[in-house]
């Protein structure tokens, strides 16, 4: 009797994420063209999670899957059993309850659904309801697999959005053996939230002092969160050398240079694979899916 | 005194280069404020001195006081962050999950947890090369950007120029639509929209105009990296036509300026025509300015 | 009427404070008594959010039929103060609330 091969690679999934400290650059372009070229061979997961801005749809033709509505819990005034006794806009440390005159006001932007409020009225005056914000949808294009967070427009939390989505992969979302994840810019909050859920973190910057101020503070987010990290410097050529050598200096791997071309400004403005007409790119985006996944397997 | 807040709502259109050029070209008359703290990019480009620091405070962390604490579990069971973590019985709070909303210091039957301030960066005063004073902020890496600080930044900068009797506050504004960016807007005398065709751009730009709505400010537009969409630049003066966004200039993306940044320093100071394009700008925005003041 | 002014101060010679949500002072003035009164708002500084709903709950409290301020509240604060059904004048800013109020009198300041 011969045992059955131990197929190792065909139970591990590979989680990556792409960000960026700052906006512009060209986070979207990698991650968009990154997946598409691995999906060539395997089905990939790409999930967007720039929530307020999702663009990587923009990239792909395929068609359209279901599309989830996605809720968080507010309060909402029962104006009948309310005896305006006040416990609960003193007991909200965001203002998002307030009393006005004789109503109970609440403002859903600044309530982060703590339930204080809600649990704590002895007349169950503000019972805690479903408040849209925003969808989730998948769009498939051979083996690629988008799944977008969208926010509706007016919702300024992007967190329960980030999470509700992290929580879909494995269940609503089929949980493709590679999954990258097209992370909000900059450091805080959402891009944590965006982040914290992967096995390793792609950080896009370019070589000037913009670029370097941002990478380090995102590389800093990242170490906290316990991520391993790597560097792609994008339009490389326009500036200096201060990106590499604080890489170096920090230990930090640099994953790929990407050249500055116009030629992929133009096709990423229009919303093209710039991978499909520019050649170098297919290799280097190959080497980077390499090492990545060579660091995570020695992990 | 006058007050310009330059935003763009996407990130990466020039809106921090726009703003560091015209500090450049203000000197002395005006007061810098960098309200884009999430990611501050303007001390790069004006090598301010951080002469005066101080510790910002935003919002509150919970902490448990284990003396007092009867590890009754109560905090765990109401905390909907997963911010409560037992270890061999001890309770603690995690402060990356804690946002800060005081239920279990409310629930807890002994008072055991209390609010505290939570800081979450560094406000700054410098001077920076151009001779101007600049009022900026870091913050800690995961806090979150609030109104507060960006009140703050400002509110320092208008003490400033306040007290030296500067004629104007240049404020790189918060990306994004929320409150920094209202509170980056509220007090504003005109508004500066940098965008760029694409379509992320137009998109971002849309909605940032929504949010400028609510007050009643002066708005002009600048469109950046003109030359890499010519369709895109159309929607967008169609856009600035219907909103009534008077468009100030288009600049050409120029690989020229990109490396003169990398070096540190502005689009003022690059090549002649460069140098031409930024100090139209500033003569545009110093005209309209004195124009609304004739409105009054 | 009863007037409320965002103010830097608690005086007729205070400068008008432009902002809504983190003002300094919310300032009554009640035409009927001639009377002034400040209600102190800067504790409001010290909110990271919600400065608008804050300051709007005070404003219950104070019931005027106008307000002068600089720039206008911001959206949650707009939607906070529906139901007060007063008028708000805005651009009063960089006048003291002397000025303010008699520009507000000769009907010089815009109207939301």
């Amino acid at each position: 009797m011969r045992l059955p091969e131990l197929n190792m690679t065909k139970n591990k999934t590979v989680k990556i994420a792409v960000a960026s400290g700052k906006g512009g650059t060209g986070k979207t372009f990698l991650a968009v063209n990154l997946a598409s070229l691995l999906s060539e061979t395997s089905p990939v997961l790409l999930a967007d999670l720039d929530v307020e801005e999702p663009n990587s749809a923009l990239f792909i033709d395929g068609t359209e899957g279901q599309v989830y509505e996605k809720y968080r819990l507010i309060p909402q005034w029962d104006e009948k059993r309310c005896v305006i006794c006040d416990i609960c806009s003193r007991s909200c440390n965001y203002h998002a309850v307030v009393r006005l005159g004789d109503v109970i006001a609440v403002f859903d932007k600044l309530c982060h659904s703590c339930h204080a409020c809600s649990e704590l009225c002895p007349y169950d005056a503000l019972p805690m309801i479903r408040h849209k914000i925003g969808e989730v949808r998948q769009i498939y294009s051979g083996r690629l697999t988008l799944a977008e967070g969208r926010l509706n427009t007016g919702e300024e939390q992007s967190v329960p959005l980030i999470d509700q989505l992290h929580k879909m992969v494995g269940c609503e979302i089929e949980p493709a053996p590679v999954q990258i994840f097209d992370c909000p810019p900059g450091t805080s909050c959402p891009v944590v939230a965006a982040v914290k859920k992967t096995d390793y973190a792609i950080l896009v910057t370019e070589p000037t002092p913009f670029g370097l101020n941002d990478l380090s503070i995102a590389a800093e987010t990242v170490k906290q969160l316990g991520i391993p990290a790597g560097v792609v410097i994008n339009r490389y050529g326009i500036g200096d050398n201060a990106v590499e050598d604080w890489c170096n200096n920090e230990g930090v791997e640099v994953l790929a240079r990407i050249p500055y071309d116009r030629e992929i400004a133009v096709m990423t403005s229009e919303g093209l694979l710039a991978y499909n007409h520019v050649e170098y790119l297919r290799p280097l985006l190959k080497d980077i899916f390499e090492i990545v996944t060579k660091r995570i397997d020695s992990l | 005194m006058k007050e310009i807040v330059i935003l763009s709502g996407k990130g990466g259109t020039g809106k921090t280069s726009v703003a560091a050029s015209l500090a450049i070209l203000a000197g002395p008359d005006a007061v810098i404020a960098d309200c884009d703290v999430d990611a501050a990019n303007m001390h790069l480009l004006l090598r301010p001195d951080f002469k005066e620091s101080s510790d910002f405070y935003g919002g509150t962390l919970a902490v448990i006081n284990s003396d007092e604490c009867t590890s009754c579990g109560l905090c765990l069971e109401k905390c909907r962050f997963g911010a409560i973590t037992i270890s061999r019985q001890l309770y603690s709070v995690n402060s990356f999950e804690c946002e800060g909303c005081g239920y279990c210091s409310i629930i807890c039957p002994v008072t055991a947890i209390d609010m505290v301030p939570r800081k979450t960066g560094k406000l700054y005063i410098s001077k920076t090369r151009a001779g101007n004073q600049m009022v900026h902020a870091t913050m800690e890496a995961g806090a979150e950007n609030s109104g507060k600080l960006v009140t703050k930044v400002k509110q320092e900068a208008k003490l400033i120029a306040g007290e030296n009797a500067l004629p104007y506050i240049i404020v790189d504004g918060s990306p994004g639509l929320g409150c920094p960016v209202v509170a980056s807007l509220s007090g504003a005398d005109m508004v500066v929209l940098v965008t760029e065709p694409s379509v992320s751009a137009l998109h971002d730009l849309r909605r940032v105009s929504r949010v400028i709505e609510n007050f009643r400010i002066k708005t002009v537009g600048i469109i950046n990296k003109s030359d890499i969409n010519d369709g895109k630049v159309s929607e967008i003066r169609k856009f600035f036509e219907k909103e009534g966004i008077r468009e100030i200039a288009s600049i050409p993306y120029s690989s020229e300026v990109a490396m003169v940044m990398a070096r540190g320093l502005t689009m003022s100071e690059s090549g002649e025509e460069q140098k031409k394009v930024t100090e139209e700008i500033w003569m545009k925005i110093k005209n309209e300015l004195t124009l609304i003041e004739t409105d009054k | 009427m009863k007037i409320v002014f965002t103010s830097t101060g608690d005086k007729w010679d205070s400068l008008i404070d432009p902002r809504f949500g983190r003002a300094e002072y919310l300032v009554l003035y009640d035409e009927e008594s001639d009377s002034l009164s400040a209600t102190d708002n800067s504790a409001v500084k010290n909110e990271a959010h919600g400065a608008g709903t804050a300051t709007a709950q005070k404003m219950y409290d104070l019931r005027p039929d106008i307000l002068i301020t600089g720039n206008g509240p911001g959206g949650n604060a707009a939607a906070a103060l529906k139901n007060l059904k007063m008028k708000i004048y805005v651009n009063a800013h960089d006048l003291t609330l002397r000025k303010a109020y008699e520009k507000y009198r000769e009907g010089k300041l815009a109207q939301l």
